[in-house]
């Protein structure tokens, strides 16, 4: 019974879970053209990012739909409830990637002070931390969700030991003070990413058990 | 959206000097679910009823304006109404099987209309239950009174019934409104498969089924159509602020 409903159920997880690769590929994307100096492609990914607004809309727009169609309750209310609010943290995820984009852009041209190891690390971590969230959240798997803390705690270490290396770099240097601003603000960007991977492990715990889980103290 | 399948050209309904209808205008796409709302007496069963000349008999009915069928006026002079509702099939609130086998129930329409070859029958009919989503449940009791059916078997059987003489147009008032939740939700999901070889026009009171099942809503109020448009924009942005009022309680 109700088949066309859990249908249309079907297909909106499935469109949150293509929204949610397309971002995470777009993370990966933006710190190569960091390290590359590729200008073309931080330009695409800025260029992009209409593209995942519009994916967030109607993803929105359907769940609203759905709500005021088809009633949705207990654990089918979780999954709308839930990809509305995954979507938002999905869509600051892309966010980020664009403000990656515009460092390349930024700082195109100058050779870079370091070759990056710390920030292409953090941002693997935060990627696959974003990955294992949107495979908790297909496969149901409240434990795959709470795996994701553990995760969070890596990157925000990465984070202090960017933070204090650039701040090194900077005193012994001033002339490092512009690149290196640029090159914390995208670990901070990263940071975020993955705070928002914690996010969307807690909305896939709520979705399943209807429980509320804080995964990032 | 699809081609109208019917459509209403500023129709008036009179029930003596008491106005029902007043110059609707409206057109229902084929192949899709268009719901009726709207409160007691706002003319959406009325309105139904014209749709396949039920209100011919009333007596003191009277009507202006023009009803058309794929284009033809359903009224002009010369038009039969009885194979008008072979084309416009109607299901009504309260299961209604004649007193007979579930199979002769089916039959019946066929029948009348001159289907005589039995074994084109037999075919008829078991088409006709499956299309209803009944076949499973009453195959091994064709021969059984209509009446040992339940109250959602009944009804399905209704549309069965309703489904043999090959119609085009489904007119269905209130179909769920005399059954529980579980019959109800049959109903519901057998309209939405109808509708690839069908056009169906719902009157409904409960306007959560009209958003789980119609494609398009008509919204009445006191005779008079206020707002139609798809299913999904009425029931999140209506444009009319009287619909508005009706779909979030405020009124009625």
């Amino acid at each position: 019974m109700r088949s066309t409903f859990h249908q249309e159920l079907e297909e909106l997880q499935q469109d949150v879970l293509r929204m949610g690769t397309l971002v995470e590929e777009r993370i990966g994307q933006a710190v190569r053209s960091l390290a590359a100096g590729d200008m073309q492609v931080a330009k695409e990914i800025i260029d992009g990012d209409d593209h995942v607004d519009a994916m967030q809309i109607d993803i929105e727009t359907r769940c609203l739909q759905i709500i005021a169609l088809q009633q949705p309750i207990a654990s089918d209310l979780r999954i709308v409830g839930t990809a509305i609010k995954i979507v938002g943290d999905l869509e600051r995820i892309g966010d980020h990637a664009v403000d990656i984009a515009k460092v390349t852009l930024r700082i195109a041209g100058e050779p870079l002070m370091k070759p990056l190891i710390d920030v292409p690390r953090m941002a693997e971590l935060a990627q696959r931390m974003t990955r294992d969230a949107l495979r908790s959240y297909v496969r149901r798997d409240p434990d795959a969700a709470h795996e994701l803390l553990r995760t969070d705690d890596q990157v925000d270490h990465l984070y202090s030991q960017v933070l204090r290396e650039l701040l090194v770099y900077m005193m012994e240097d001033p002339r490092t003070i512009h690149q290196a601003t640029h090159l914390l603000f995208v670990a901070q960007h990263l940071e975020r990413v993955a705070d928002h991977a914690t996010n969307l492990g807690e909305a896939v715990i709520y979705m399943v058990s209807g429980e509320r889980k804080d995964l990032n103290h | 959206m699809n081609a109208a399948k019917m459509e209403a050209d500023r129709l008036s309904l009179w029930y003596g000097a008491a106005p029902g209808l007043k110059e609707i205008s409206v057109k229902v796409p084929e192949n899709s679910i268009t719901a009726i709302i709207g409160p007691s007496g706002c003319g959406k069963s009325s309105f139904l009823r014209t749709l396949n000349r039920m209100n011919d008999h009333v007596p003191g009915a009277r009507i202006e304006g023009s009803v058309l069928l794929d284009g033809e006026d359903i009224y002009a002079r010369g038009r039969d109404p009885v194979s008008l509702r072979r084309r416009v099939g109607m299901v009504f609130q309260r299961p209604n099987p004649f007193p007979m086998t579930i199979y002769q129930n089916v039959a019946y329409g066929p029948r009348i209309h001159g289907q005589r070859n039995e074994r084109r029958l037999r075919e008829v009919v078991e088409e006709s239950l499956r299309a209803a989503a009944l076949w499973d449940e009453v195959r091994d009791k064709l021969q059984k009174s209509a009446f040992e059916l339940s109250g959602g078997q009944q009804q399905r059987l209704c549309i069965a019934r309703a489904l043999a003489v090959e119609p085009e147009v489904l007119l269905m008032d209130e179909p769920a409104s005399a059954l529980d939740p579980v019959a109800t939700a049959k109903i519901e999901e057998l309209a939405v498969t109808l509708k690839e070889r069908y056009t169906l026009i719902v009157v409904t009171h409960n306007m959560q089924q009209a958003g789980r099942i119609s494609d398009y809503t008509a919204f009445f109020l006191s005779g008079q159509l206020v707002e139609f448009g798809p299913t999904k924009e009425i029931f999140t942005r209506p444009q009319d602020q009287r619909t508005e009022d009706y779909i979030t309680g405020r009124f009625g």
